[in-house]
């Protein structure tokens, strides 16, 4: 237990060290969630007066709550980018030769996105709070809404940490990317599935993002919903994909 | 032009095309990503067509102006992309020791950027309006569209070569994406801008020629032929694709040392 805490600690070291001091992995994990925020709470706040539109908390926290996940999941995504270039460089196998309990270094990775996804939340939440956003969430269900937003980032690294051990190369950045790509946009992103209308509202009534998605919606709004389901699949799929994940590190150690 | 430039032209214009071509992996995001967009949006912001001002009931008709923009946008990253790779293989050291005009290699990398803006326009249209998208302009508009779209296209694209030789790497240019998402994103993309209420979105949104490039394509689109509107969008393609090939010619001049 000693050599999987000490490993796990000095892979998110490096990992965070890398992220602070590089600004090409800094501004762009910055920069995104944030242009997404102005493009979607900015130019879309007219959505929030379409018949129908209830939630009284305002269109920015409405897309505060997308963004936040959108960037709690591509958090993990870019943790997996790091992962391949790693392999790719030889880093990762260094890492495999030293490392005595070698799911420490998963660990690490995932203890890395997780502070990376913390820097990123402390900006975008200023920055919504300077937009006006209003929360009327009481204490405990901001908790609630912090806490799915953590377990998407753990599954989604765990998901990238998968394709990046199996791949071992950036080229795969984009079989990382894509799914959650796909999977955060076919839920409700503007407006609630209520008013989805058609195959997308089809789609998004079984996409497990859309219940998510509603659970925060609900925390910040102090109106919570469908949080069992949620916090159930907040549960489950992190550890369906720390399997998916262990079988990348088996298929990493086999590759040599 | 002079006999031999429009050989030299002709002749790296094939080879811009033939290598367009060949790189699907160039073509089929272009393509795919764009309608992809366009089917999550009409589907999900369906509703917004209900708010007083909308200026027509089918989200799809409107939001199908979009792709055309987003098909410019991966036209920067797949010419800068090209010619990036031509520096970084030595190709356009090789092209500096002939008697190769700089106008001729700039325009004949332009040629994939077209023959993609084509195949890009033309799909979007084809499958917007077979999905129910309205074309009030008719048949003539159907044309104009095109133009406009290969027009735009080829702009971005002179933007693309531009930051190639400016940086000389390919993965510089790919860096280069969000910066012009973030244009697309700041304009009246996603709705008309009288119906933008947030102040500071609406001013940058006014002041961004893409939401007049959006407004070209949507006039043709939404309200039929209206020649201010068209002239606007052609007007702005035009002169940014010369500013971007007057940057591009200086730029090449530093690059392409004669020896």
């Amino acid at each position: 237990m000693a050599d999987f805490r000490a490993i796990s600690r000095a892979v998110a070291w490096r990992s965070v060290h890398n992220f602070l001091t590089n600004k090409a992995l800094l501004i762009p994990a910055l920069i995104f969630p944030l242009f997404f925020f102005a493009s979607f709470a900015g130019g879309l706040s007219a959505v929030g007066n379409v018949p129908g539109f209830d939630f009284p908390t305002g269109y920015t926290a409405f897309q505060y709550v997308f963004v936040l996940m959108q960037s709690a999941a591509f958090g993990g995504v870019f943790t997996g980018f790091g992962i391949a270039r790693d392999f790719e460089t030889g880093f990762g196998r260094r890492y495999l030769l030293a490392a005595t309990d070698r799911r420490g270094i998963i660990a690490g990775y995932g203890i890395a996105a997780l502070l990376r996804a913390f820097v990123t939340w402390g900006v975008l939440t200023a920055v919504a709070l300077v937009a006006g956003m209003q929360i009327d969430g009481s204490g405990v269900d901001l908790v609630g809404m912090y806490t799915l937003a953590i377990l998407i980032n753990i599954t989604a690294t765990l998901w990238a940490a998968g394709v990046a051990m199996r791949v071992r190369s950036i080229q795969g950045g984009p079989l990382m990317q894509l799914p959650i790509f796909l999977i955060l946009f076919l839920a409700p992103v503007y407006v609630p599935l209520s008013l989805l209308s058609g195959w997308i509202h089809a789609v998004a009534s079984v996409n497990p993002v859309t219940a998510l998605l509603e659970a925060g919606r609900g925390f910040i709004s102090g109106d919570p919903t469908v949080i069992g389901l949620a916090f159930a699949l907040g549960v489950v799929l992190p550890i369906v994909f720390a399997l998916w994940a262990r079988g990348g590190l088996r298929r990493a150690e086999a590759a040599g | 032009m002079t006999h031999e430039l429009t050989t030299q032209v002709g002749q790296l214009a094939r080879r811009s095309v033939v290598r367009t071509l060949r790189q699907p992996a160039q073509i089929v995001p272009s393509v795919i990503f764009p309608l992809f967009l366009l089917a999550v949006n009409s589907g999900g912001l369906k509703s917004v067509t209900d708010l007083p001002g909308f200026p027509t009931d089918s989200y799809l008709t409107f939001a199908l102006a979009i792709t055309f923009m987003q098909g410019a946008l991966f036209s920067v990253i797949n010419s800068g992309t090209d010619l990036a790779r031509d520096i970084e293989t030595g190709f356009l050291n090789r092209m500096a020791l002939t008697p190769l005009r700089g106008a001729a290699l700039l325009s004949g990398l332009l040629a994939g950027s077209l023959m993609l803006g084509l195949m890009q326009a033309l799909a979007y249209l084809i499958v917007g309006l077979a999905f129910g998208a309205e074309l009030t302009a008719g048949v003539g508009g159907f044309f104009v569209i095109i133009a406009l779209s290969v027009t735009v296209t080829v702009a971005f694209g002179t933007i693309g070569m531009f930051a190639a030789l400016r940086t000389g790497s390919g993965e510089a240019v790919q860096g280069l994406f969000p910066v012009f998402f973030v244009f697309l994103f700041l304009s009246s993309m996603a709705l008309p801008l009288n119906l933008i209420q947030t102040d500071w979105f609406h001013a940058v949104a006014s002041i961004n020629p893409v939401s007049y490039l959006l407004q070209a394509f949507r006039s043709l689109l939404i309200e039929g032929w209206e020649p201010g509107k068209i002239a606007l969008g052609f007007g702005i393609a035009l002169a940014l694709g010369t500013l971007g090939m007057l940057a591009a010619s200086r730029a090449l001049k530093t690059r392409l040392v004669r020896t």
